[in-house]
């Protein structure tokens, strides 16, 4: 021991007391291609920057080319969890603009998939918060009965995630006896792992103490920010489009709209829930109300935008024109201008669609909820723990697609 | 009382008088557009007012009209009143050559992604903008793809042999 050694470390090595750390963009935990560069003091943050942009893919850019029916397909791959609710936003927003009046029957079709993929979204969800704590054994009991609801869909539209359901005017065919026989046993047993998954968590001391008190908002700030939907409701905000803005029929229906107070995960948890319960009365009061109405009736009388049955199309004159009409994009839309929001799974999904009276949208903006809200999560996560930022991004419900567009 | 777009017409024109243009109401929306330097003025007594209260931003983006000479650019803003349920729209027309108009930042924090994804698209700089750079293109991108100059690809076009994607060669689609 005769020598006294020398370690020589980088300047500003011992000062500096944080470290960075990237959470994406693939990592299992994001759930979606989103990257946030995070600043930990140990596993308290700092500070964190959020990147996206990762799947970007120009829906609006593209949309400015394309007819009207092809636009549809774009928007399932907004918020993929429930793209039904971005069809039925999309139809409803180009008949608003065309003027075109739905029957009654259409209008609760359309409520009966869009609650389903309501429930599909919120189940997901709820499940991966799950998830992220640790308790997987809730969302398989979910997942399980998330593919009965694909099935009705497939049974209508033929495909399961992106749907392209319905159509401008109503839907592309009728709901056949399999779909309300799907929608039965949806109805009789989800309730059942509902149940079962509430049982689970809602009052799991584990649970609670994970998810109380992290990534919380106050209702001014939410507002601030831009929040919509659940992630609004649970911080003690009543805003609902379904009520705000009633479209395609919901006034018909008794609902509630579920109200947390503090806004942190598990207000958001317990909001989603709850919405999920009052989806399935939906879906339940508008199969009763669909009983009383004409049972073949699945479309608007608009020939001009709405695809004749192919019988005609062989047969008459005037099926055929339309047709290739529709077919080829020919169909000219009426110039104006609007903003048409619906309830989508996440939020206010809008669409602001300009149309200077040709045969593709002039400019059409997609006011994707996600995007708008995810911006608060520098502020809620700060101060946190680096396991709580994950609860609380999984709680937020972010989808990349709806994210990025 | 209901806020009738009447009444906000009035409010508007009383407080603005003449700087207030283009007002129309369709689909239910009133509709109308300010000068750029009062934009902010617009909305912090749109904001403000006790009776008007349009105090959350649903939807902040740009349309991009080329043949409008000296105001190419128009930033279109979407305001909510929750209490009376009540949307409005205001617009701000910018020239393209200086594409400048005060951010909105300062009065919602929602304002933040939105305007640095309508730089991203239409290149309009917020003046006092806290973060203004790309959001969901490539930082090195150099120019603003939504501007209408930017048209897509002809889906017609024969003189590409692109098999892959479905152009050309014996597909034919």
């Amino acid at each position: 021991m005769s020598e006294q050694q020398h370690i020589t470390l980088p300047e500003g090595s011992i000062e500096r007391q944080t470290q960075t750390l990237n959470l994406g963009p693939t990592h299992p935990a994001t759930h979606g291609v989103f990257q946030n560069i995070l600043e930990i003091d140990g596993e308290r943050i700092v500070s964190s920057e959020s990147t996206v942009g990762y799947i970007h893919r120009a829906f609006e850019k593209i949309a400015e080319r394309r007819p009207y029916y092809q636009i549809t397909p774009l928007t399932d791959r907004l918020n993929y969890c429930s793209s039904p609710i971005n069809n039925m936003g999309w139809h409803l927003t180009v008949e608003k603009l065309l003027g075109v009046k739905t029957p009654k029957r259409v209008d609760y079709m359309r409520v009966i998939i869009m609650e389903l993929a309501r429930i599909t979204d919120h189940l997901i969800c709820n499940g991966v918060v799950g998830v992220d704590t640790g308790a997987f054994t809730g969302f398989l009991y979910l997942m399980k009965h998330r593919e009965v609801a694909y099935e009705v869909y497939e049974e209508i539209c033929g495909s399961r995630l992106t749907t392209n359901i319905g159509r401008v005017g109503g839907f592309e065919r009728n709901f056949t006896p399999a779909v309300f026989e799907k929608l039965e046993k949806f109805l009789k047993e989800f309730p059942v792992a509902l149940k079962e998954f509430e049982s689970l968590m809602t009052r799991n001391r584990i649970f609670m103490e994970r998810t109380q008190g992290v990534g919380a908002i106050s209702a001014e700030r939410a507002l601030n920010y831009g929040f919509t939907g659940p992630n609004l409701r649970a911080a003690g905000v009543d805003y609902d489009v379904r009520v705000a803005q009633p479209y395609s029929s919901y006034e018909d229906f008794e609902f509630t709209i579920p109200v947390g107070t503090t806004g942190d995960c598990y207000d958001r948890f317990l909001v989603r829930n709850a919405e999920m319960w009052e989806s399935l009365s939906i879906i339940r009061q508008a199969l009763d109300k669909m009983k009383t109405l004409p049972s073949d009736v699945w479309h608007a009388d608009v020939p001009a935008y709405y695809l004749p049955a192919k019988s005609d199309v062989y047969t008459k004159m005037e099926a055929l024109i339309y047709h290739f009409k529709i077919i080829m994009g020919e169909s000219d839309i009426l110039p104006g201008e609007l903003y048409n929001p619906v309830e989508g799974a996440n939020g206010e999904l809008g669409f602001y669609l300009i149309s200077d009276g040709g045969r593709s949208p002039y400019r059409l903006h997609f006011r994707r909820p996600c995007f708008i809200y995810y911006q608060a999560y520098a502020e809620l996560v700060k101060g946190a723990m680096l396991s709580d930022a994950i609860i609380c991004m999984s709680s937020l419900n972010l989808i990349a697609g709806e994210l990025d567009a | 009382m209901s806020l009738t777009s009447d009444y906000i017409k009035q409010r508007l024109t009383e407080k603005f008088g003449e700087s207030i243009s283009q007002v129309e109401e369709s689909f239910g929306t009133l509709s109308f557009a300010a000068p750029k330097d009062l934009n902010l003025k617009v909305m912090q007594f749109l904001y403000d007012d006790e009776e008007l209260q349009f105090r959350f931003l649903t939807d902040l983006t740009a349309v991009h009209y080329p043949e409008r000479k000296g105001e190419e650019l128009a930033v279109v803003y979407h305001l909510y009143n929750f209490r009376e349920r009540v949307r409005l729209r205001l617009k701000v027309y910018t020239s393209v050559e200086s594409p400048k108009v005060f951010t909105a930042t300062k009065l919602y924090e929602s304002a933040n992604w939105m305007e640095r994804e309508t730089y991203d698209f239409f290149g309009v700089e917020f003046v006092g903008h806290p973060n203004l750079k790309r959001i969901l293109n490539v930082d090195e991108m150099t120019y603003f793809p939504m501007r209408k100059e930017f048209p897509l690809e002809d889906q017609s076009r024969v003189d590409k042999d692109d098999e892959m994607f479905g152009r050309g060669g014996h597909i034919g689609i």
